[in-house]
């Protein structure tokens, strides 16, 4: 596959918000023909030879990590893990003092974890790597709202049109940022559902319809996208109990029958079994797209690397 | 002293409401006479103004000096010398310093410091309580006596109503009044940017402009019962202002005084994660920029402040909720003032009105005028010179504007403290 223009304009993939609906279109076909490729197990060794990709991780993740680290060595990168610890993670200059060792090391493609919003962007004007954001504070995940979008096409054949219900605690949600902007963006029609006290302000702003009550806003969806509610929201008194945000705000097969009955759904996980999601729905076959998204997450981030490494040859 | 004998000049004085060419004759540092005709006494050495403004030095009710305790952001002597490049001679320093300024030899020290500094009338604000931590109150007495100029926490609301109650009331034993930084602590523990669209999309922390309101709001009702006097630091919302709009017409004794980035930025400079942008209260959407110019000129707002707060490039090279707020504002006071008389909303006697003779009557302060017998604290200003902010060029040791890359009319070419120049 080739493009005519640069996919990622500045080389690095910090958001998408900002990217036009046809570097989205041309994004998902390029991880869409990775996604064949990987179940036909054929590895496409050559294309980052020589290239060194590093995992910055400054929050703990397994599986976002894991994805970028099976992508790039599918592409035939070298691929380094650095994680920083926690206690060094609130020190702004380590993150500087992390650019120029880097900058140091030749690094060619940088993925970056930071619990603060903005991190990666700061990262990218000081070091010379293609940074590619794998979730910035409460900021973004672009590379999941993409795999969740190759998901959704694969199963319903289309994003343009679809009822998407974005459920949870959306307030502290980097995966409902980048989605929100990625489905208004391909015209899906977004809806955010949950408790006022975790809906971000003036979210209605974002091109999306807001709802307190799961049966009025699952009522038709064709997707229903579920969201982490970390622990610490409660203690912060956000939500009463974890009890309480089950009966309400927890999907389960009762609440899900008021969706289309052929709607999907999906969680960017780790999930909370009994929290935000009850098993018999989460282990669905039927309905759940759980892993499947796993499985896309590899390649839409191989379809990342694979634009940003296209920009560094046309660069060198 | 040489005597010194300004020639040409166009006079502007806010507090008498002369804008008019004439000449003014300094002797011993203080302004002897002013007019047309003063003729040319013996041994008097003068200064052709050729045409441009001669107005009172500026009297800046706000700014952290960094010193003592942060003395690789600022220090007196560099803040000083960027105050006299923005035309400051009277300039408050806030006490939230390291340690804080709640004891009269901290508050003798400030001022110690800048007399030395010989070019601007250094007023600390003693701490309005212990430490500035907001619970017992200070030595209101001692620290008046010692020089305070009136009291304060500084960049730290007064959270607790009781303490604000007490604070009120007992500064009216001493005639001063309380200065406070108007934001509900509680609302706004964490919050990076204003709550709104913009946070949202960029994931920041929010603090809701409510925040602003409820405490302004709060501590009215705390100087209707008391009867003291409350003062309210860079006022940013418009349903704050309201509030002091009308707390003034029942006849309370509230003042307040904004900042120019208040009223000529708006949230989106925080754009791009610029953390220079960075202030607290932090930018507001563009309604209550326009709120904060109509309040200036309907004399809602009595003052307008620096809010001069040094930070370094350690501080600010952070992620964007990590990176300390505040802006660097002593050269860019008037510049930035100018521009909202440039751009048709203030008069040019009022614009200086709130730089000079406002603050100095809230202080209490015989500076400010042109008036015989007053000292000779004087800025020169050419209205029509341009000139553009660039960090890393401004006057003084901090360079965190958030005005990079403003262009600007009007610039001081000289500043006289009692009739010596300071700058120029």
């Amino acid at each position: 596959m080739s493009f005519s223009f640069p996919i990622l304009p500045g080389g690095h993939l910090l958001a998408i918000e900002g990217l036009e609906p046809p570097h989205i279109g041309a994004l998902l076909d390029l991880a869409e023909s990775y996604a064949l490729l990987n179940r036909g197990g054929k590895t496409q060794r050559d294309l980052l030879r020589g290239r060194t990709l590093i995992n910055l991780f400054f929050e703990d993740s397994t599986r976002t990590r894991t994805s970028f680290e099976l992508a790039g060595k599918r592409l035939g990168a070298d691929v380094i893990n650095m994680s920083v610890s926690n206690s060094s993670v609130n020190k702004g200059e380590t993150l500087l003092d992390t650019a120029s060792t880097l900058n140091a090391m030749h690094c060619d493609l940088l993925v970056v974890r930071h619990a603060q919003s903005g991190a990666p962007a700061l990262l990218s004007q000081k070091v010379s790597a293609s940074v590619i954001n794998a979730g910035d504070g409460t900021h973004e995940h672009p590379t999941q709202a993409l795999l969740d979008a190759l998901t959704i096409r694969r199963r319903k054949g289309r994003l343009e049109g679809l009822v998407v219900a974005i459920c949870g605690d959306v307030l502290h949600s980097r995966v409902a940022r980048s989605n929100i902007h990625l489905l208004t963006a391909m015209n899906a029609r977004v809806r955010l559902v949950g408790p006022p006290t975790l809906m971000p302000a003036e979210a209605g702003r974002l091109g999306v319809e807001v709802f307190h009550d799961m049966k009025a806003g699952l009522a038709g969806a064709d997707v229903v996208m579920m969201l982490r509610l970390q622990k610490e929201r409660m203690t912060g008194g956000l939500v009463p109990s974890s009890r309480e945000f089950f009966r309400f705000f927890g999907l389960d097969r009762e609440k899900l029958a008021v969706a289309r009955p052929d709607a999907i759904v999906m969680h960017p996980g780790p999930m909370n079994r009994g929290v935000e999601i009850d098993s018999a729905v989460a282990d669905d076959p039927e309905r759940s797209a759980i892993g499947e998204q796993v499985e896309m997450g590899v390649a839409c981030r191989m379809a990342v690397l694979d634009v940003l490494a296209r920009d560094l040859r046309r660069n060198a | 002293m040489h005597d010194l004998l300004f020639t040409g000049a166009r006079l502007l004085d806010p507090a008498s409401g002369l804008d008019g060419p004439g000449d003014l004759l300094i002797r011993d540092g203080l302004i002897l006479d002013h007019g047309s005709g003063l003729g040319r006494p013996d041994g008097v050495t003068a200064i052709d103004c050729a045409g441009l403004c001669l107005a009172p030095g500026l009297v800046d009710l706000r700014a952290d000096i960094g010193e003592p305790g942060h003395e690789h952001r600022e220090t007196i002597a560099t803040a000083a010398a960027a105050a006299s490049a923005g035309g400051i001679t009277t300039l408050c320093a806030l006490p939230d310093t390291d340690p804080a300024l709640d004891d009269p030899a901290l508050v003798q020290f400030v001022l110690r410091r800048g007399e030395a500094t010989g070019c601007i009338t250094l007023l600390p604000y003693g701490a309005a309580t212990k430490r500035c931590e907001g619970g017992e109150l200070a030595e209101y007495g001692l620290l008046k006596e010692a020089g305070a100029v009136a009291f304060t926490d500084g960049r730290r609301a007064i959270g607790n109503a009781r303490t604000m109650r007490l604070a009120l009331s007992y500064a009216r034993a001493f005639g001063s009044f309380v200065v406070q930084h108007p934001e509900e602590p509680s609302l706004a523990a964490g919050g990076a940017a204003t709550e709104g669209e913009l946070a949202t999309r960029l994931g920041l922390p929010g603090i809701p402009p409510a925040a602003e309101a409820m405490m302004v709001a709060r501590d009215i009702a705390l100087a209707r019962i008391t009867g003291g006097h409350v003062h309210f630091a860079h006022v940013s919302t418009a349903a704050a202002l309201g509030l002091i709009r009308a707390a003034k017409a029942e006849g309370l004794a509230v003042t307040c005084d904004t900042a120019p980035p208040y009223f000529d930025l708006n949230e989106t400079a925080i754009g791009d994660w610029r953390t220079y942008a960075k202030l607290s209260p932090p930018l507001r959407p563009e309604a209550d920029r326009l709120a904060v110019v109509a309040a200036l000129a309907d004399g809602t707002i009595d003052a307008i402040a620096s809010d001069h707060q040094p930070r370094d490039a350690d501080d600010k090279r952070l992620p964007f909720a990590q990176a300390e707020a505040g802006g660097a504002g002593l050269a860019t006071l008037l510049g930035v003032t100018l521009a909202r008389v440039h751009g048709g909303d203030l008069s040019l006697l009022a614009a200086l009105d709130l730089l000079t003779a406002r603050p100095a009557k809230l202080l209490g302060l015989p500076v400010g005028r042109l008036a015989k017998g007053v000292a000779a604290d004087l800025m020169l200003l050419d209205l029509d010179r341009g000139w553009q902010v660039k960090d890393g060029q401004l006057p003084g040791k901090a360079q965190n504007t958030p005005f990079d890359g403003r262009a600007l009319e009007g610039r001081v070419v000289g500043t006289w403290k009692a009739g010596r120049r300071v700058f120029g």
